[in-house]
């Protein structure tokens, strides 16, 4: 019991470093990409610190709330993931918090930040079919819906479930917020809605914001992670390996391609995961 | 005397004594003290029979049958007049043929065929007779408030008060007796009942708009009744039996599966799936109590609960893949349409027929885990769709409209009544609450079951679903400015049902482990003969308490911050030109011009015209294939 709290404190706090660190080498390879020299790798530590002294300033005394509680539950996704629990549980939870996020934007009742809500909303709609699915397609290869079972299988999940693994990074380009499915708030400051859904949170908000941005990081990449580890300890090498890959893979995509209109990116994603998943799906339906 | 017969006659007796009552506050007394009562009958009843069940057929059985017959006659007389009078032909053949077709069959096939138990209590039965009692009776006691302003606002409408709540009892009464009939002449006497309380309640205003809605209503439901004639007479003829749980108890063969097509049809009229649905959307016309009973308590439940019951011999077979077919057409389509959709009630009627769709689904596919989800489904939907068109109903009353738009500034106007509504629409849709719940353990009873169509189709419509009542979610928090507030008077009788509403929503999600253990464990374990077993694990249940109170906690925990939070507030950003009220900004010119925020409702991708037509056509075509399968002999 004593080592399972420890477990947990362990994974609230490191998560979020090592979401962070993420981010910081995300900006240097953007740089480098971009022929800049870039900040240096702990720079969103340095920001959110920063972020943390401002003086707190609101619109209404209402909206800074949702951020607070989409946290807590992003933590609780990233604490029910990584201790092994259930993955549709996880997907649950963390779909719950990206509403109190969104909430939060309608609350503000400002123009740019309700654009921002509805085209995260949109985001959500796009993306969430293949979450899901995701989440049946390891369940039919793996038959538990328990991380801790799925990682610990015989073979790899990618073996039996690699459309639905092409499919996820598809969609991770929308849980990470990169260009070309950036439409409801993005990292760097050339948007047509200002910060989008963030427009009116700033200082200690803000803060929280990024620190969310920093555990859901660590959720994608967590869910790229068990499709490739198994029973040998050895496989969580090519596990971390594929993560880092994936993650290299977003930054590529996006300074590779413009923001797209809503149209697209609905249309797209959800044919997507109708053609990949389901195919996948039918496939292995005939082999159980 | 046995309590049953209370719990049916009751209502029946409130309903004539209500309609005799022409003074405002007696009948107001008689409805509270008549909807108390059906409540309290509810609760005894389910209390005494809970445990054991009862199954038995009254003493005077023959004469039952013959006051059936008797109103049967009288029932149609009435419907084919009204048929004919306002030129609605259609509903006078549909009810001249299932009225001759049932009397040729009481008078002659019917002779010999003993029916042993023509009522039977069992734990399906207990949960549906709670859902309508309890539902059913606070919506009955919602209806007074509502009916008090009501006239008020709609001035052009004649006045018929004692008539819409005695069809209220009226309604409930059918139900009881609908899900507690064993004998299929007694549910098929019920279930028309219902359609001709629906008839009258759509009618109500008797505008040409609700004149037109409740003859759709009703001839579409009076089709569903032929079927449901004709598969009487093929299974009093065929199987020289009456009784519903004989049906289920047979064998899967081509003959078996043309009644329980037959019976299958007539649920889905009465579940107002497609190709039926119309008659649901058309529904909203009336006053508001009445919606909520036909979508949350009753009705579309009766749909729903025959389909639950033909179950195991559904699965796997034709007539369940087609009935699942259907189901999982307008789980996916009208999620999709409800997005589109301004009309709050509009909205919560197609969030009722994708539900709906869900449920038929889950019951069609026919494992034990399905079923489980299924029955759970009906519960928490009845609740929360019970408590978001009580809401609804108030909140035209407080702000004087029903558009979505509209609702920016109920936050100003009732703070509770947008707690109660958001907490509704939690139960409709969010982790942790019970109809999530439901729809995880329907996933993995799909996958299970290897049917990828309809796994497909619930990750679609489950993303639809967050979409519309997320953006719905979002106007009633986002605290609109009002110059002008409005008050408006909040009666008690609105306000109790609604918040015991409320309770019971957030009840039911911490008290499913003990719903799932005590009520549809052993009614699975008896229906398959297998030991069911609970489709969620503990440490799963146990991570979902946890967030429940997470959930009620946390927002406790915020409210003493602002009393001394020292925090700046500052206008909310316009590029700069915020004129400082947070209404207007300086246009091109320098004139002020007001903001104003509006949802999305992408009409060009999911409008109704977009799909229906097609919708239609396709659900069609799968009927009738079945219909082909079955004629030829090919079904298995």
């Amino acid at each position: 019991m004593f080592t399972f709290i420890l477990r947990i404190i362990g994974i609230i706090i490191l998560a979020p470093l090592a979401g962070g660190m993420l981010t910081g080498m995300d900006r240097v390879i953007t740089a480098r990409m971009q022929g800049r020299q870039g900040p240096p790798v702990l720079q969103p530590f340095y920001d959110v610190l920063k972020l943390l002294q401002k003086e707190p300033i609101e619109v209404n005394l209402m909206h800074r709330f949702y951020v607070y509680i989409a946290l807590i539950f992003v933590i609780f996704t990233t604490v029910i993931m990584l201790t092994g629990g259930d993955i549709l549980l996880a997907i649950f939870a963390l779909t719950l918090g990206s509403i109190f996020f969104v909430l939060g934007g309608y609350a503000s009742n400002s123009p740019y930040s309700l654009v921002g809500s509805e085209r995260e909303l949109l985001q959500m709609m796009a993306y969430e079919p293949m979450v899901l699915l995701t989440g049946i397609g390891l369940y039919y290869a793996d038959n538990s819906f328990f991380i801790k079972d799925i990682v610990s299988a015989q073979a790899p999940a990618i073996l039996s479930l690699p459309g639905i693994f092409l499919g996820l990074l598809f969609i991770l380009t929308f849980k990470l917020r990169k260009s070309p499915f950036d439409l409801s708030m993005c990292h760097h400051g050339h948007q047509e809605i200002v910060q989008g859904i963030t427009t009116e949170y700033s200082g200690r908000d803000l803060a929280v914001i990024e620190i969310t941005h920093w555990y859901e990081t660590v959720i994608a990449l967590t869910l790229v992670f068990v499709f490739f580890a198994t029973k040998a300890p050895v496989s969580y090498v090519f596990a971390v390996l594929a993560c880092l890959l994936a993650y290299f893979l977003e930054i590529v995509i996006d300074n590779g391609f413009a923001r797209v209109k809503w149209q697209l990116a609905l249309d797209s994603s959800w044919i997507i995961t109708g053609v990949l998943g389901t195919v996948n799906l039918i496939i292995l339906s005939f082999f159980r | 005397m046995n309590i049953i017969y209370a719990l049916i006659l009751f209502p029946l007796a409130a309903a004539i004594v209500i309609f005799f009552v022409r003074n405002d506050s007696i009948r107001n007394a008689v409805v509270k003290v008549s909807a108390f009562v059906v409540a309290v009958l509810t609760l005894c009843v389910f209390a005494w029979y809970f445990q054991n069940g009862i199954s038995f057929t009254p003493a005077n059985g023959e004469i039952i049958d013959i006051v059936i017959m008797v109103i049967e006659v009288l029932v149609a007389a009435y419907l084919i007049i009204a048929g004919l009078k306002n030129k609605k032909y259609i509903v006078s053949v549909f009810s001249v043929i299932q009225t001759t077709l049932i009397l040729w069959f009481e008078l002659t096939g019917k002779q010999g065929i003993e029916v042993e138990n023509s009522i039977i209590f069992d734990k399906l039965t207990a949960i549906m007779v709670l859902i309508a009692g309890v539902i059913g009776s606070l919506i009955c006691l919602y209806a007074v408030g509502y009916m008090k302003w009501y006239h008020k606002q709609h001035k052009n409408y004649k006045e018929r008060k004692y008539f819409f709540l005695a069809v209220l009892f009226l309604f409930l009464s059918a139900m009881f007796g609908l899900v507690l009939s064993n004998d299929l002449t007694w549910l098929y006497f019920c279930w028309e009942i219902t359609t001709l309380c629906s008839y009258l309640l759509i009618g109500y205003t008797k505008t040409e708009e609700a004149k037109n809605n409740s003859f759709l209503a009703l001839a579409i439901n009076l089709g569903g009744g032929i079927a449901f004639a004709a598969a009487i007479v093929f299974i009093g003829i065929n199987f020289k039996t009456l009784e519903l749980s004989d049906l289920i108890a047979m064998k899967r063969s081509a003959t078996v599966l043309i009644p329980v097509f037959l019976l299958s049809v007539a649920a889905l009229t009465k579940s107002a799936q497609f190709p039926f649905s119309s008659w649901l959307l058309g529904a909203m016309v009336a006053p508001t109590p009445s919606s909520a009973l036909l979508h949350s308590a009753t009705m579309v439940k009766a749909g729903v609960y025959l389909i639950i019951r033909l179950a195991p011999l559904l699965g796997l077979s034709t007539v369940g893949i087609i009935v699942t077919t259907i189901g999982c057409i307008t789980f996916l389509i009208c999620s999709l349409i409800a997005i589109s959709q301004t009309d709050a009630k509009k909205i919560l009627a197609y969030s009722t027929l994708a539900n709906l769709g869900l449920i038929v689904i889950c019951a069609s596919v026919g494992t034990q885990e399905s079923i489980w989800a299924a029955i759970l489904l009906v519960i928490f939907h009845a609740v929360s769709k019970s408590l978001l068109f009580l809401s609804v109903g108030s909140i035209e009353h407080q702000i004087g409209s029903r558009s979505v738009e509209d609702m920016d500034i109920l936050l100003h106007v009732s703070r509770r009544l947008s707690l109660y509504m958001i907490i509704g629409m939690a139960g409709m849709f969010l982790a942790p609450f019970g109809m999530l719940i439901s729809k995880w353990v329907a996933m993995k009873a799909f996958i299970d079951s290897n049917h990828i169509l309809a796994v497909i189709v619930i990750a679609y419509g489950s993303a639809a679903t967050l979409f519309y009542w997320t953006k719905w979610m979002g106007k009633l928090v986002s605290n609109a400015n009002v110059k002008k507030q409005r008050k408006h008077t909040f009666f008690a009788e609105e306000e109790i049902p609604i918040f015991i509403h409320t309770v019971l929503v957030v009840l039911s999600c911490f008290g499913f482990p003990l719903i799932s253990k005590y009520a549809l464990v052993p009614f699975l374990t008896d229906l398959y003969g297998a030991d069911a077993i609970i489709p969620i694990g503990t440490s799963d249940v146990k991570i979902m308490i946890v967030m429940l109170g997470m959930l009620l906690i946390i927002p406790i925990g915020f409210i003493p911050i602002y009393k001394q939070d020292k925090r700046r507030i500052v206008p909310i950003y316009m590029a700069g030109e915020n004129t400082g009220d947070n209404e207007t900004f300086y246009g091109g010119n320098g004139e002020k011009r007001k903001v104003e925020l509006r949802n999305w409702y992408l009409e060009s991708y999911f409008g109704t015209k977009r799909f229906s037509f097609w919708c239609n056509v396709i659900s069609i075509c799968v009927l009738c294939v079945g219909v082909i399968v079955l004629i030829g002999g090919f079904a298995k």
